[in-house]
């Protein structure tokens, strides 16, 4: 557009004509400008979200293999939907995801809450920086990198985690409790079907637990003093100002947070596809998550137009989870304004 | 006596934290302390809770199993490349959002919200399917470029200038004869530094860690980042697994370092989302 506008400003010696011409090139030159703008979202979210999604519906009818070329597609109707639906494995990794989302999502905000409410109401800013800073570690480093560490923690034989049960059954009081390992051991848990759910379920738990604490600390840093002082003088004890006064105050954030997590837990495919090794689910597809059965339909059986009707049917999944959760939270967490 | 007892749910207290904390950190302690120790040393019964000897074997078996540098430059290569594009990007159509008034910006504005609540599972294989077509399959350009004008980042820059920047400024610029490039470039981006900040350490954190992907876009190994990278070498034939933990733990080295001096600045980054409420 713009050489347009030069061009003519080149031309233009003050007659009529070209005046008008000017005068509109600059109106549609002032026109342009915020589409130019925000040309770079507009072709990209063109290109990379909108023609993909679409395209997903037409490749959901079809059968395909990439290898093959466009010319091998072929028209299936809803044959891909019932292949789907009629797998096993869909079910078994959709009954896994919604295991692992509450196993693993719930803990994190039983543990985040409490434990940031200690931090904010208990200790200084420097401490608390401190201690925040170290939980809030696992969340920036890769889960491929924190996978692959539990992976060898986690190893049946020699792995830590294991020796460190031993080493609790050996000791005097503990062993009150942990009397009952040596006699299951080596504990597998990765390669039995009942504890690879549990084992990806903790590392979640670890990664992600830190990051809410911080958003709750974050929240209850917005809780005035004044509030407590005056819960004070009204005559609550610590664990009354904590339910009544503080955990209503932040439910935007727990909103917020229980979003994240919802989202992000059904969608979870590194954790347990580096924790199974990319074996196809683990044990018996134990550690079968919706989105890694995805991959292994598109990916590894090649068969994109069946991948693209499990998107849909997991994106339908998605929708209905959070909006069951805002319809039943949305109210209390985003409807009064702060 | 009477002291101590009320002491005691404090000393409770910071006990309880410093136990989260060593639970928190002691797989990092664990991978530094496996990258010292050969294969046989750490499978064996129990396994050894302290620094070893076998630093530079381990490193030497890292590199023959992976071209480790390689790859760390790849992964710094898009990770960096993607930030800067992205920060540029996403502040020009914030710009366009925030500065402008034209037909058409309320609905493409919803779109782009709306674009937010799309899973990325649902856009995986058409969006492999596109690369495929562009041409860029197995090209690192499809790894950063795809996302570097999108919408999170977006609306993030955008809220941003609302609280930030005075339409009367944008006004007396206009009125100085400031092109609008110029208004952008030279006074709405100074004033939005810390914004972009914030942006940045998200989006490169995040392209380092993406691991996604790399998986379904990169198949030549001297292309590999580095989560791809090491997560192949889980496949290799007796998994070198000292060089593997030495390999995990160098991986995780930049961003560490990183936080050890901006963790005040990367933990309002990433949760500024939660925040602004």
């Amino acid at each position: 557009m713009s050489i347009t506008g030069s061009q003519i400003d080149g031309v233009a010696v003050a007659t009529a004509p070209a005046a008008r011409k000017r005068r509109l090139s600059k109106s549609l030159k002032k026109r342009l400008i915020p589409w130019l703008f925000i040309s770079p979202f507009i072709i990209l979210f063109l290109t990379f979200t909108l023609f993909p999604m679409l395209f997903s519906v037409y490749l959901s009818v079809h059968e395909w293999n990439p290898v093959a070329g466009l010319s091998s597609m072929e028209y299936v109707g809803l044959a891909n939907y019932q292949l789907t639906l009629t797998d096993p494995w869909l079910w078994q990794s959709l009954y896994n995801t919604v295991w692992l989302a509450v196993v693993s999502g719930v803990p994190q905000h039983l543990l985040a809450i409490p434990v940031a409410y200690l931090l904010v109401t208990g200790l200084r800013g420097g401490l608390r920086h401190f201690y925040t800073a170290f939980m809030f570690i696992p969340y920036i480093t890769s889960t491929v990198a924190v996978s692959l560490i539990f992976f060898s923690i986690y190893s049946a034989n020699s792995g830590i985690l294991n020796q460190m049960l031993l080493g609790l059954s050996d000791m005097p009081v503990f062993s009150w409790f942990f009397s009952w390992v040596p006699d299951v051991m080596p504990i597998r848990w990765l390669t039995s079907s009942d504890l690879l759910k549990p084992s990806i379920a903790m590392v979640v738990i670890w990664k992600y637990t830190g990051f809410n604490i911080v958003v709750y600390s974050a929240g209850f840093l917005t809780v005035s003093r004044d509030l407590y002082d005056a819960a004070r003088v009204d005559g609550c004890n610590r664990w009354q100002q904590f339910w009544h006064v503080a955990l209503p105050m932040i439910r935007p954030f727990v909103f917020f947070a229980v979003t994240l997590t919802i989202i992000g837990n059904l969608q979870l495919f590194e954790e347990p596809f580096v924790l199974t090794q990319a074996q196809s689910g683990g044990v018996a597809q134990a550690g079968l998550t919706a989105s890694y059965y995805l991959y292994l339909v598109g990916w590894q059986w090649l068969e994109m137009g069946s991948a693209a009707a499990i998107s849909w049917i997991l994106f339908l999944f998605i929708a209905i989870a959070t909006s069951v959760h805002f319809y039943f939270n949305g109210r209390k967490g985003l409807g009064e304004d702060r | 006596m009477t002291k101590l007892v009320r002491l005691l749910p404090r000393i409770s207290m910071q006990a309880f934290l410093m136990v989260s904390v060593c639970i928190t950190i002691f797989p990092f302690v664990w991978v530094a302390m496996m990258g010292t120790h050969s294969r046989s040393e750490i499978y064996s019964s129990p396994p050894p809770f302290y620094f070893g000897t076998r630093l530079l074997e381990n490193y030497e078996k890292l590199l023959e199993v992976m071209p480790f540098w390689t790859v760390l430059g790849n992964s710094l290569l898009v990770s960096v490349l993607g930030t800067i594009v992205t920060v540029l990007f996403c502040s020009m159509c914030a710009f366009g959002f925030f500065a402008y008034e034209f037909r058409g910006k309320n609905i493409v504005f919803g779109v782009m919200v709306a674009s937010m609540m799309v899973p990325p599972v649902l856009t995986l294989i058409p969006f492999f399917l596109t690369v495929k077509f562009l041409g860029i399959l197995d090209t690192h350009f499809a790894l950063w470029f795809p996302t570097s004008a999108n919408a999170m980042g977006i609306f993030l820059i955008r809220q941003y200038m609302v609280t930030s920047v005075s339409r009367d400024l944008l006004d007396a610029a206009k009125v100085d004869g400031a092109s609008d490039l110029r208004i952008y470039w030279s006074v709405v981006l100074p004033l939005i530094k810390p914004v972009l900040a914030t942006l940045a350490i998200i989006v490169f954190i995040a392209l380092w860690n993406n691991f996604l992907t790399p998986l379904i876009v990169i198949s030549s190994p001297e292309k590999y980042v580095l989560t791809l990278a090491l997560r192949s070498l889980q496949s290799v034939a007796n998994t070198p697994w000292g060089a593997v933990m030495l390999g995990t733990f160098m991986s995780m080295i930049p961003l560490l370092l990183a936080f050890l001096f901006f963790s005040k600045q990367m933990m309002a980054g990433l949760t500024a989302g939660a925040v602004k409420g």
